[in-house]
């Protein structure tokens, strides 16, 4: 083997192509697969390059160490320089360029060569489309076409290194494609150009006559890999550098509406680990899911119930068939509930189906509940093709708003996006009243929650609580919930908000005289008839009403008044506004009267806020035995005791009013119940009586004997 | 290797009914229609006697020239009817009900969808992939 004399140029440039054959890095040997390759690059032909590795000594040798592969190397520049090829003319010929190899495998090669190529011959990059066979015509013409040829082609492969450059890009796109073809499929390197689609793209018109050409030569070659590399490049997904360079092409290609023209590095990389995973949430949007779920369910590791979320997906107004199908993805675990990864799969799902998506058979890995978590972490891309999409940006660029929008907000109009983000966080509007439903959705989903920060439920608290807690004294002052903040905790689930805790102690006795007929709950249940609370019976307006109902009769009562109140609370609270009963009932109280709970805070009848709900916590214990007065009275004495008369405000506003007459009318089905209850109890009794006279009677006459 | 397969509503109307398209699926319907009134009759036969004594796979409930009817009866009434091919070789008593325990799942799966109000056709894809499933097994 004759010596080798290389410039320095050549010397580095060599170097580099040994070492990218030199793939089990032993720095002797270049792996014979590689080498091939590269000669195949080389455009030369078959024989050329048979006869090239005859003559530096592999084929003698079986291998190509470095002295062969560079002597290899030089005689390739030989060949394309168009010299003969002979052992000699490895030294013999001046000025050889540096061998092109323009398909070649890796951007670093070919950087290196245009970096090389471009020291030595100082050419400006071309952004021609001259393709190598051209060029190689050229090159015959002599060295100095050859030089301009050599960078031009050596400056395509750097011209995919820089990707960002838009316009300019297009046309080197057959070249590129070229090179693709004998590109390893082991793409996926986001700055590499696809070029598989490429040869489908008419505007590149000079690309087309350039790759036909090449093609053309190109087929001589070896068709078989190109193809089969094409087609494995068309398999994978478009690389973002792709959709930087050609837009249109996208665009004809894609079914996405909005279309992102974005040219910055960080766009391109964030679309093309979009691309390898279509269904990816980002941050951001995961913030808003998350947001969006907080309004729902401030609980993060709770659920959504099923009914809430088809309210707040039925506001997107997608059609309700495709909605039922999200759910059908994204509910894993079949519970009719939603977790906070379900519930952003779901979101996710509707959002990209709002955006033109069409919706997958399956449930997205990336979507999938588990690996959500991990989004952050690997991009769990896959099934593109099911997405029914392909090259397609599916990641909302920054969004506009990620501002979690309350739910008052309405849902964007989402194609109308002028942005180059495909998907553009959905708001979504709420249909009912605010307050009301939060306030029922609160109540429902937090049953066990006594911690709710939510208005109504420091409302109610403090209104159970009042019922709970006999030792409370809480002023009532206008009705609000001012005096209720003083209340403890709340015993029971707000879940049972018209039945206001029978079973509880309540608030003051206001109206004690009205008891006398009978009004007992009047006194019991925290006055807190908050307007806000709808969704609690308030009782006051029932305590106006009893109270001025009560008024009729209280002369009657007026001396009873004081034992009424307890009385009350015993086993037979009939119904306040039968005054017949009250009779009875009245001497059935007497008796258990503690007049002296009675006179704490009694306050006349003026139409006082009376907690109607002691009325029916007293209902439920008094439903069993009349016989159970004296306890129940000493129980009610005690809660009355502790609360004083609550004063009512008049001046409420229409809601309250409204709210008011809701409770009422509760109250009204409740106390008619109450009502029959006791007047069976009353028939009971009263048949007991009349029995007991007839035994009486029965024994009067042995009474003499 | 079922021929059809049918979700009936307590109402006995059809909630979901598909068959293996060949020529005159009306007939399958009617068999399924005819078969309601043996599911009927199974139900009430217990008199009394409580749902929970009551199994829900009704098994065989009438077989005719070249198919047989079976029938499943969840708690709320309502009816798996599945019409097999008796040509195939009999399917075996386990099989049946497997696939019955498999159609009541996916019958859950849509209930639990808060989107699909009870008393519609089903239409979800997840349920006709199942039913797909079942029907292309062996024919």
């Amino acid at each position: 083997m004759e010596g080798l004399t290389l410039s320095d140029a050549e010397q580095k440039y060599y170097s580099d192509l040994f070492s990218y054959c030199d793939i089990e890095s032993t720095k002797k040997v270049a792996a014979n697969g590689r080498v091939l390759e590269l000669f195949r690059a080389a455009q030369l032909p078959n024989d050329v390059v048979l006869q090239i590795m005859e003559l530096c000594g592999a084929t003698r040798l079986g291998y190509f160490g470095r002295s062969q592969f560079y002597i290899a190397l030089k005689l390739v520049a030989v060949a394309q320089s168009g010299f003969p090829l002979r052992v000699e003319s490895i030294n013999t010929v001046k000025d050889l360029p540096l061998p092109r190899f323009v398909a070649s495998k890796n951007e670093q090669e070919s950087r290196h060569a245009a970096s090389y190529s471009s020291d030595s011959e100082n050419q400006g990059s071309y952004s021609g489309v001259i393709p190598p066979p051209p060029g190689r015509g050229q090159v015959k013409k002599g060295s100095i076409s050859h030089d301009a040829v050599q960078p031009r082609t050596a400056s395509d492969p750097q011209e995919p290194a820089s990707p960002v450059v838009s316009p300019q890009q297009s046309p080197p796109s057959s070249p590129h494609t070229w090179r693709k073809h004998n590109r390893h499929p082991s793409g996926g390197n986001s700055e590499r150009p696809l070029a598989g689609p490429g040869p489908f793209w008419s505007p590149f018109g000079d690309a087309q006559s350039g790759s036909s050409a090449g093609d053309a030569v190109w087929s001589g070659h070896s068709p078989p890999p190109p193809q089969e590399n094409w087609v494995s490049f068309a398999d994978t997904p478009p690389t973002s550098t792709l959709l930087a360079m050609h837009p249109a092409s996208v665009q004809d290609q894609t079914t996405v509406r909005t279309v992102a023209s974005a040219t910055t590095a960080n766009e391109i990389r964030r679309q093309s680990s979009s691309y390898d995973d279509p269904w990816k949430i980002t941050d951001e949007q995961r913030q808003y899911y998350v947001n969006q779920f907080k309004t729902i369910q401030p609980d993060l590791n709770g659920f959504i119930p099923g009914s809430a979320a088809k309210e707040f997906f039925t506001k997107s107004k997608l059609p309700i068939p495709e909605l039922s199908h999200i759910w059908e993805l994204s509910d894993f675990d079949k519970d009719g509930a939603l977790t906070l990864d379900e519930f952003c799969a779901a979101f996710h799902l509707v959002v990209a189906r709002k955006n033109g998506y069409d919706l997958p058979e399956k449930l997205p890995e990336s979507l999938m509940p588990k690996l959500i978590d991990l989004e952050d972490s690997a991009g769990v891309g896959d099934q593109p093709g099911e997405v029914g999409y392909s090259g397609s940006p599916a990641e909302a660029p920054p969004s506009k708003s990620p501002s979690m929008p309350s739910l008052n907000q309405t849902w964007p109009e989402l194609n109308q996006s002028s942005e180059d983000t495909a998907i553009v966080h959905p708001v979504p509007i709420r249909m009912t009243p605010s307050k009301i439903h939060m306030q029922e959705m609160e109540l429902k989903r937090t049953v066990s929650d006594h911690n709710n920060p939510t208005s109504p439920l420091l409302v109610k608290p403090p209104d159970l609580s009042e019922e709970n807690k006999i030792n409370s004294s809480v002023k009532f002052a206008s009705g609000n919930t001012a005096g209720q903040q003083q209340a403890g905790v709340v015993a029971h689930p707000p879940a049972v908000p018209p039945r206001p805790l029978p079973a509880q102690a309540s608030g003051p006795v206001v109206h004690r005289p009205v008891d006398a007929d009978g009004l007992i709950t009047h006194t019991s249940t925290s006055p807190q008839q908050i307007p806000e609370q709808p969704n609690f019976a308030d009782f006051s307006q029932f305590e106006v009403f009893a109270a001025s109902s009560v008024n009729e009769e209280q002369d009657d009562e007026a001396e009873k008044h004081p034992e009424v109140l307890p009385v009350e609370k015993s086993s037979d609270p009939a119904s306040s506004l039968r005054g017949a009963k009250t009779e009875n009932k009245i001497e059935e109280k007497t008796a258990a009267s503690v007049p002296a709970n009675v006179s704490k805070g009694t306050t006349p009848l003026a139409p006082p806020p009376k907690p109607v709900r002691r009325r029916l916590k007293s209902e439920d214990e008094l439903r069993p035995e009349v016989d159970e007065h004296p306890q129940k009275t000493g129980v009610l004495a005690a809660v009355l005791a502790s609360q004083p008369s609550i004063p009512r405000s008049v001046g409420k506003d229409k809601k309250a009013i409204q709210a008011s007459i809701r409770r009422n009318k509760e109250t009204n089905t409740v106390l008619a119940r109450l009502n029959s209850e006791l007047q069976q109890q009353l028939k009971d009794v009263l048949e007991e009586r009349i029995s007991l006279e007839v035994q009486l009677e029965q024994l009067r006459p042995f009474s003499h004997l | 290797m079922a021929v059809c397969i049918a979700v009936i509503a307590k109402e006995n109307y059809p909630l979901y009914i598909r068959s293996v398209p060949t020529e005159n699926e009306l007939k399958f319907h009617y068999m399924v229609h005819t078969s309601l009134d043996v599911v009927d009759e199974k139900i009430s036969a217990l008199g009394k006697a409580l749902v929970d004594q009551r199994e829900l796979y009704l098994g065989l409930l009438y077989p005719t020239e070249d198919h047989k009817v079976y029938g499943y009866v969840t708690n709320s009434k309502v009816k798996f009817v599945m019409v097999v091919d008796s040509s195939n070789t009999a399917l075996r008593d386990n099989e049946i009900r497997s696939m019955f325990r498999k159609l009541h799942n996916s019958y859950t799966d849509v209930m639990c969808n808060p989107f699909y109000n009870p008393g519609d056709r089903i239409h979800s894809r997840a349920f006709d992939n199942m039913v797909t499933a079942m029907m292309i097994q062996v024919c």
